[in-house]
């Protein structure tokens, strides 16, 4: 599994300290290599000759779908509620967040 | 005879006669899906009684003379990505362990207006992430032709199901293959819809840009039916498209003589499974000895498909799957010292190693400094993509192709070799990128073993209606579509006579 050396190195603690995801030593070598192979791939874009093509963000040719902007009345929060790993009086409860 | 052998169509004809119940049907599936559950793991569960109870007040609607929808009394097998109200909705992962759906996904609610009855939960890869199940938190699916081997994914379990005779149809969902690839391996027919056909509401978001609903069912008349029920503007689906829904069935006539089919170049590359490409040859004779006429055509950017997909479907998913967080649903690692401390150690508790690698790259695409060398690079190749099947079907009214370079393989072969499983969708994933429709359905045969090849039909944005006159036009002509898996003995049991 040779990488391209211009292919530019994957800090994987980085990455998953950004992306909220614990990882242990073994995860980070393990994840790192595969990564590493995986990015090496997708450089044959480098390839292709993209000058003064717009990017495709989505396949539908549609820009801003509106609606009536009506009130409505929200439905019972209390199903929502009830996935909610802890909840009080109708809100979600996390840990504490300022000092 | 067990009735899930029928198709829906078949059933629904049985059923409007009354030579059959609701109740006769439910009970079947319940027999079938018990009997061969222990083996097959399509689902991660199921309710029998309540099925069994639904079916039951359908008959008795349709004693009382009520109108009744098309699919009135048909149990339709769903996928763990779509929300059913009351149900489970684990997306094969454990992060979302204890979930149960508040809500109903749109295509749930026109699936029950037309009188189905939504069952159990199809297994697939975590998040839908995968081309074999293996990626499930709860176990692989098997592939009811060969046990040892897998169903294909991330639709695995909603292919399986069908071909196993459990339920007469399911939903999956395809992101860059997860329906075609697994209805190919499993030897049943499978739709993509063009994106914005079906309403995506109630889907938990893979690749928001290039998930779509559709169908599983045993032939083309029912991925018809199937289709017609599901699609359609949704006001809670910005990008649902206000389309007319056009009576899909009235499209099969048969008859395509004079259709330009497209033969891709591209699309027969070395190291492609030689019994699959003579299958797939085979089948364009078939369709030119119906009257099409076969031209040539060429989809220059077709190599760049996967690297694009891996680069813009885990931008995506990085995005996405940033809701399971521990605070509004699913498991929550115990005792965090703050919230940081918290998001981190549910996350890297709750998601399987797939998941964790595409949320990771995904990351690492969007991230400072790589986003333009990665992701913009990606979406301005996915725009030449899209231009090369636009040019492509000015010369022809539908591309024919393989779904899939080889035929299902086993459990364990690729699990460990990410960019090696990648592979298996490098004829699905551009369909998804260009936002256009695909249809698998079967078109031979491997010898040894047995094994079920697909044939994939691709049409234009909102050219259901042409892909599926091409799909039945071959189907009726050959007949793959009634081959059924035989269960080695002693595997698994033989159906069930009442």
């Amino acid at each position: 599994m040779s990488s391209d050396p211009q292919t530019p190195k994957i800090d994987v603690p980085y990455l998953a300290q950004l992306a909220r995801i614990s990882l242990n030593a073994e995860q980070v070598e393990k994840f790192g290599a595969q990564l590493q192979q995986i990015v090496s791939y997708v450089e044959k874009l480098k390839e292709v000759n993209i000058e003064g093509i717009e990017p495709t963000a989505h396949a539908t040719p549609m820009t801003n779908v509106f609606r009536a902007d009506e009130p409505r009345t929200p439905g019972d929060p209390a199903p929502f509620l009830k996935n909610a790993p802890q909840q009080v009086h109708n809100l979600f409860v996390v840990p504490k967040i300022v000092e | 005879m067990n009735l899930t052998e029928l198709t829906i169509h078949e059933l629904s004809d049985r059923l409007a006669k009354k030579e059959i119940s609701a109740a006769e049907l439910a009970r079947d599936v319940v027999a079938r899906t018990e009997s061969v559950e222990p083996k097959l793991h399509a689902f991660l569960e199921w309710k029998g009684e309540e099925l069994l109870a639904a079916a039951r007040d359908m008959d008795e609607r349709r004693a009382r003379g009520e109108a009744l929808g098309p699919l009135a009394g048909i149990p339709v097998g769903i996928k763990d990505v779509l929300n059913v109200k009351g149900h489970t909705c684990r997306c094969g992962s454990k992060i979302l362990e204890g979930y149960g759906a508040p809500y109903d996904a749109t295509v749930i609610a026109k699936l029950r207006a037309a009188g189905a009855i939504p069952f159990g939960r199809l297994n697939m890869d975590e998040f839908a992430m995968g081309s074999s199940t293996e990626n499930s938190a709860f176990g692989v699916t098997h592939n009811p032709w060969d046990l040892e081997r897998i169903p294909g994914g991330s639709s695995g379990g909603s292919a399986a199901a069908v071909a196993a005779g459990e339920v007469p149809a399911t939903l999956g969902s395809d992101t860059g293959g997860s329906i075609r690839q697994p209805a190919s391996l499993c030897g049943v027919v499978g739709l993509k819809p063009t994106y914005g056909r079906v309403s995506r509401f109630g889907l938990v978001a893979f690749a928001s840009s290039l998930d779509q609903i559709g169908p599983f069912t045993k032939d083309v008349t029912d991925a018809a039916l199937m289709l017609g029920t599901i699609s359609g503007r949704d006001p809670n689906d910005s990008t649902s498209v206000p389309e007319p829904v056009p009576d899909y069935t009235k499209a099969l006539t048969g008859d395509v003589e004079g259709m330009k089919l497209g033969l891709p170049k591209e699309y027969f590359i070395p190291g492609m499974d030689k019994e699959v490409e003579a299958a797939v040859r085979a089948a364009v004779d078939k369709l030119a000895s119906l009257g099409a006429e076969i031209v040539e055509i060429s989809l220059p950017h077709s190599d760049y498909g996967l690297a694009v997909y891996y680069i813009i479907a885990t931008a995506e998913a990085s995005a996405n799957l940033a809701r399971f967080d521990g605070v509004r649903y699913g498991s929550r690692a115990k005792d965090a010292k703050d919230p940081i401390d918290m998001y981190g150690r549910t996350r890297g508790a709750g998601f399987g190693p797939e998941v964790t690698r595409r949320i990771i790259l995904g990351t690492y695409v969007l991230s400072s400094g790589y986003y333009d060398a990665y992701y913009l690079r990606a979406q301005k190749v996915r725009t030449l993509i899209r231009r090369d099947f636009m040019e492509a079907f000015k010369k022809c009214d539908a591309i024919v192709t393989p779904t899939t370079p080889s035929a299902a393989f086993k459990i364990g072969e690729k699990s460990e070799d990410p960019l090696t499983m990648y592979l298996s969708d490098i004829f699905t994933v551009n369909v998804n990128l260009a936002g256009i429709c695909g249809v698998s359905l079967p078109c031979g045969f491997t010898k040894q073993p047995k094994l079920p090849v697909g044939l994939q039909v691709l049409g234009k944005p909102f050219g259901e209606e042409t892909i599926l006159k091409v799909a039945h036009a071959y189907e009726q002509a050959t007949g793959w579509h009634k081959e059924r898996p035989h269960f080695p003995p002693g595997q698994l049991p033989l159906p069930t006579d009442e």
